[in-house]
């Protein structure tokens, strides 16, 4: 099966851009696990975060799924497009990684 | 804040100053930074992931092993018989015994914390565990110990005005002066920046290096990062040929959104069977053939992993190339009362454990080895502490489930006091020079043509588990250690970047630096030791040969690896 990613891309001060990739799958794989062969296979300075990869614990890949604000390690592949952007209320640092982080764990407050 | 260029460590790096330094917010690192504080130091606390999610103590579901006596009369020595037994004779017998000591202390202080241990009857309820003599370990109800334990270390920190927490920050290189710690230069992940960190004291929390194969249950993050800082600052490792392989680890069908070795706690509460292909339990084969066997019927963990192994290579695997768990011959109710909302969660996997089995493998779980550190937690480099998964010794070949928690705790709190006692006596040691070789190298990094580093590092995590995993060989090692040579060769000695702000390519590159290290320090102890104990298995040396009663320490020296041995420590701890 193949699943179409379109994900928003770009720093803070640039315009966005939609890229697209095509990723092989099988039944019950994550968007996590598409985006992971994503960076082996085509593009790996693509930036997302995540931690735990599957278990959930970390909450560290939430990110905008198909519109709505998911886990990107527990929503699962589907064939045709699959929309991933940047959580839209925190500030975006590139590609998929917003600022998450609580302010007081954070080097400097982001301006 | 986004750096000029394409490299933001170009810019004039940030600089922190403080007494303790803490790497790694895991468990251990938690402990210890508390501690710190409680003993008077100003502690930074960095982690490369978010403050509290990465590393393995978040995933942990189940388990924490002390002689709390709370489920049936114990004694801690009780506890530290099966941890030194387990351990196949490599324990360091200081470190266990303090394990087992201050466990029950530790177990408390986090009920008074309110962490939520699963009571029954008014007291804290104990599970018996594979290799315990007694039920003895403690848990959070419905798989969220580590979730638990992690939140409430947490709000102790919150409340900690002496710790400044840090995420994002991956440290590059331990500072050294005269021979002597004094702090650590770091990647902010965020804007590409370098941070210099002065520090009389750092400890080292980084976890283990299960991330270094390709089926494992920790976070990505733990790839080693620790040992090869040590290594480079000086330190020795001990005992890194021992990686543990948790042997019911999750195989099919495909499971997200839940821990893969969230099958242990289902075997303890309903009794789950392990099945080949024939259908046929197979665990007794092994505890009764096997010369290997400790003759219980309960099969410790490096003994299930060999035995699931074994089957596989007889041809009577299941389909995916495991063994099936089943729990068919439980009433469905029964699951349920045991396990509520999981049960659900599993039904939206497509898993109904009252009517199929599931497939289950072994999966890289933890390391007994690593830094090797005295009775006081301080590595052979003055000011270097380690502590939790981090240090080796304690458990020997091998480790018994519910010891990992349980040294997170303990030796986080010594390491992090030991640490702390250091500063109160001592000036700072830090000057710009010490971080000046790590500042360079970031600054060195460029865009350049280069391998896709993100497909190097899935290349070796194959590598370790196919050559370095639960069965090994000469060949197979011998093969290793050139291939990891190769990749060595591949990535060159510049880092590769490929945008200022949150690069994961000068991230691959960085983590490669470190796990290459590593696995070799793992791959070159396993050559040479030529029997088999614990959870290291040779298939072209079965058994255990006394002369081999010794633990193998690593050090680099010129930028190569050394190996030499040491008879195990024993004798109580004096800390």
């Amino acid at each position: 099966m193949k699943a179409t990613l379109a994900i928003q891309r770009g720093a803070p001060g640039e315009l966005p851009r939609i890229e697209s990739f095509e990723v092989t799958f099988e039944h019950g794989q994550s968007v996590l696990d598409g985006l992971r062969a994503l960076r082996c296979e085509v593009d790996p300075s693509l930036a997302f975060r995540f931690s735990c990869i599957n278990a959930n614990a970390c909450k560290e890949c939430m990110m905008l799924i198909d519109g709505r604000v998911d886990y990107a390690c527990t929503v699962r592949l589907k064939e045709g497009v699959t929309a991933l952007g940047p959580l839209p209320k925190k500030a975006l640092i590139r590609d998929l990684v917003t600022e998450i982080a609580p302010p007081d764990e954070r080097l400097w407050p982001r301006q | 804040m986004t750096a000029a260029g394409s490299n933001g460590a170009a810019a004039p790096p940030t600089h922190i100053e403080t007494d303790v330094l803490v790497i790694g917010a895991g468990g251990a690192g938690m402990y210890a930074a508390l501690e710190a504080a409680r003993a008077g130091a100003a502690v930074v606390l960095v982690d490369r992931s978010l403050i509290g999610r990465g590393g393995a103590t978040v995933m942990a579901q189940m388990t924490v092993a002390a002689a709390l006596g709370e489920q049936t009369p114990d004694h801690w020595e009780h506890h530290l018989s099966d941890t030194l037994a387990a351990g196949r004779g490599l324990c360091d017998e200081r470190l266990a015994a303090l394990l087992c000591e201050d466990g029950p202390r530790r177990l408390r202080e986090m009920d008074g914390w309110k962490v939520g241990w699963a009571r029954e009857d008014g007291h804290i309820k104990q599970a018996q565990a594979p290799g315990h003599d007694r039920p003895r370990c403690a848990y959070v109800d419905f798989l969220a110990t580590g979730p638990a334990v992690s939140r409430t270390l947490r709000a102790q920190l919150n409340a900690a005005n002496a710790v400044r927490r840090i995420g994002e920050l991956v440290v590059v290189d331990i500072a050294v002066r005269d021979g002597e710690a004094c702090g650590a230069t770091a990647l902010h992940l965020p804007t590409g920046r370098a941070v210099t960190l002065a520090a009389k004291a750092v400890v080292i929390a980084t976890g283990g290096l299960t991330g270094l194969y390709r089926r494992n249950s920790a976070s990505s993050n733990m790839g080693g990062d620790g040992y090869a800082l040590a290594l480079r600052a000086g330190a020795e490792l001990i005992d890194m040929e021992f990686v543990q392989f948790f042997p019911i680890g999750h195989l099919a069908p495909r499971l997200v959104g839940m821990d893969p070795i969230m099958w242990d706690p289902f075997r303890y509460k309903l009794g789950g069977r392990l099945l080949n292909a024939e259908l046929r339990e197979f665990e007794q084969d092994y505890a009764t053939r096997d010369n290997r066997s400790d003759g219980r019927y309960v099969l410790t963990r490096d003994l299930a992993t060999y035995a699931i192994t074994r089957e596989v290579e007889a041809g009577r695997g299941s389909p995916a190339g495991g063994a099936y768990l089943s729990f068919q011959h439980v009433p469905e109710a029964e699951i349920r009362s045991a396990f509520g909302p999981v049960v659900d969660r599993l039904a939206a996997n497509g898993i109904d454990l009252s009517k199929r089995p599931v497939e289950v493998a072994p999966i890289a779980h933890y390391h007994m080895g690593g830094v090797r550190v005295d009775e006081t937690l301080q590595a052979r480099v003055p000011g270097l502490y380690a502590c939790g998964e981090a240090v080796g010794g304690a458990n020997g070949a091998n480790r018994l489930s519910g010891n990992a928690i349980t040294e997170a705790f303990v030796f986080g709190a010594r390491a992090g006091r030991n640490a702390a006692r250091r500063t109160l006596q001592g000036s700072s040691l830090w000057s710009p020079q010490a971080a000046g070789s790590a500042l360079d190298l970031l600054r060195s990094a460029q865009r350049r043509d280069a391998p896709n580093l993100a497909a190097v590092v899935v290349e070796l995590k194959a590598l370790m588990a196919d050559t370095v995993g639960p069965l090994r060989t000469e060949e197979k090692l011998r093969s290793a250690a050139q291939a990891i040579e190769r990749l060595k060769t591949d990535i060159g000695e510049i880092p590769v970047s490929s945008a200022a702000a949150f690069d994961p390519v000068l991230l691959d590159w960085l983590d490669l630096r470190n796990m290459l290290l590593v696995a070799q320090s793992v791959t070159l102890p396993a050559l040479a030791r030529t029997e088999s104990r614990g959870a290291h298995q040779r298939e072209d040396h079965p058994g255990l040969d006394d002369n081999w009663c010794v633990n193998q320490l690593v050090a680099l020296s010129r930028g190569k690896i050394e190996l030499s041995r040491s008879a195990p420590s024993t004798g109580r701890a004096a800390a």
